[in-house]
């Protein structure tokens, strides 16, 4: 249980995808202008990527890793698809994304009206594939995978809103014509991923 | 993703020589005024992270523009016959399947670099280059324009790439390509690296001020919002 609480508060904070590794940066940039969108933005990402990352870890370890189609015949034990967890991932990520958009139409048009574009645009969005390959990477077990996709998803979702707050208090402030939007917009990212950079010294 | 701001029109290119004027501007626009980093704002996330060194950010801007061609001028070839509902997987197959070939190469080639760059070769796959370049130009044009934008957008994303990786190779590490290009004698009077510049924070500062002299120097770049 520790354990989990500990891949959680990592993969939020401590190795936050957007602030840590920049990871996610397209979508950052464009969607972060004000808070009400960002926070849509967010859930939309926390919800993907809790999702996705879990099923391609069942992907990756029932399919695609050396000796994991030992079950259907011994004699392809030995044969290795790890080659092609790029092409699966991404066929997964794409394709769940719109599962996911068509369920939520159904099941709850309030939250569907929420999202709305923000649902497709995952797809693209790099940290969904990031976190399934640092899933891969790690070398993280079942429970470990879902815990850090939640938390990876929380993790981007708090950068971009609090990235978005600072924007909408941006407009208030003189700055130099060439650097406005997105040239200061770099820069606060910057300071904001140096500041979470004082998170690292904490061991877990 | 922006949408396409390119409007060439299609039927006139049949008269037109394999490097006339306008598909030269398809190969230079993209690594200046239309630069994929600076003013698509697409492709951030990897242009971050490969750039601690020179020898990773170079492989990776070649990876990425033959990717980039390629899917360029395959979807272009297709493009009349994509179905446009499933365009996006279709898109996205194609990307995927030439990323694993350039996965596979510098594993092949380059070990060491490879396992370095591991996560983000496969994050060419959602590198918003590609799939914007597909969406704003190859779906809309003929192959070997096609194919030319991509090689631009490739060299663009490059070139920003490489500014990047240079200014901090040797400001951070007194090193370019791994060979020291500060004199020892000035270690020796008390120069210190600037660790700044190793972490990714100051590869954002390097791009906002490239965006600040790039809009500078043309205010046409400059956003009003």
């Amino acid at each position: 249980m520790q354990d989990l609480l500990n891949i959680f508060i990592k993969s939020a904070f401590l190795e936050n995808m957007v602030l840590a590794y920049f990871i996610g940066m397209c979508s950052f940039m464009a969607v972060s202008k004000s808070v009400k969108t960002a926070v849509g933005l967010g859930a939309a990402v926390v919800f993907v990527l809790g999702i996705t990352v879990p099923i391609n870890w069942l992907f990756q370890n029932l399919l695609l890793i050396e000796g994991a189609l030992g079950w259907i015949h011994p004699s392809l034990a030995t044969v290795d698809l790890t080659f092609l967890s790029f092409i699966v991932f991404i066929a997964v990520i794409a394709a769940l994304v719109q599962l996911v958009e068509m369920v939520v139409e159904k099941t709850s048009p309030t939250l569907y009206n929420a999202l709305g574009i923000f649902l497709p645009l995952i797809t693209v969005n790099c940290a969904i594939l990031a976190g399934a390959l640092f899933m891969v990477q790690r070398e993280y077990n079942f429970p470990e995978s879902i815990v850090y996709g939640l938390g990876a998803g929380i993790g981007w979702a708090i950068a971009i809103i609090a990235m978005a707050a600072i924007r909408e208090k941006l407009r208030y402030s003189n700055i130099p014509p060439a650097l406005r939007g997105l040239g200061i917009t770099f820069i606060l990212t910057g300071l904001m991923g140096i500041a979470f950079m004082s998170l690292m010294g904490i061991k877990l | 993703m922006s949408q396409a701001t390119e409007t060439t029109p299609v039927k006139e290119q049949k008269k037109e020589g394999l490097f006339s004027s306008k598909n030269r501007h398809l190969l230079t626009d993209p690594i200046g005024d239309n630069n994929p980093i600076t003013i698509q704002v697409l492709g951030l996330c990897s242009a971050l992270a490969v750039t601690t060194q020179l020898k990773p950010a170079i492989i990776m801007a070649i990876g990425v523009t033959i990717v980039t061609a390629f899917s360029n001028l395959i979807i272009s070839a297709l493009r009349n016959t994509i179905p446009n509902r499933i365009r996006m997987i279709v898109q996205l197959v194609v990307i995927a399947a030439l990323v694993v070939i350039v996965d596979q190469l510098l594993r092949a080639f380059v070990y060491d670099v490879s396992k370095k760059l591991s996560v983000f070769i496969g994050l060419i796959i959602t590198n918003c280059i590609v799939m914007g370049r597909l969406e704003a130009f190859a779906m809309a044009n003929k192959p070997w324009p096609s194919f030319l934008d991509g090689i631009g957008n490739g060299l663009g994303y490059g070139a920003i790439l490489v500014i990047i990786a240079l200014l901090r190779e040797s400001l951070g590490s007194g090193t370019i390509l791994g060979y020291q290009i500060i004199p020892q004698a000035l270690y020796t009077a008390g120069y210190v690296n600037n660790g700044l510049m190793v972490t990714p924070a100051a590869s954002m500062f390097i791009i906002a001020i490239i965006i600040w002299i790039q809009r500078s120097r043309n205010p046409k770049l400059v956003d009003i919002s």
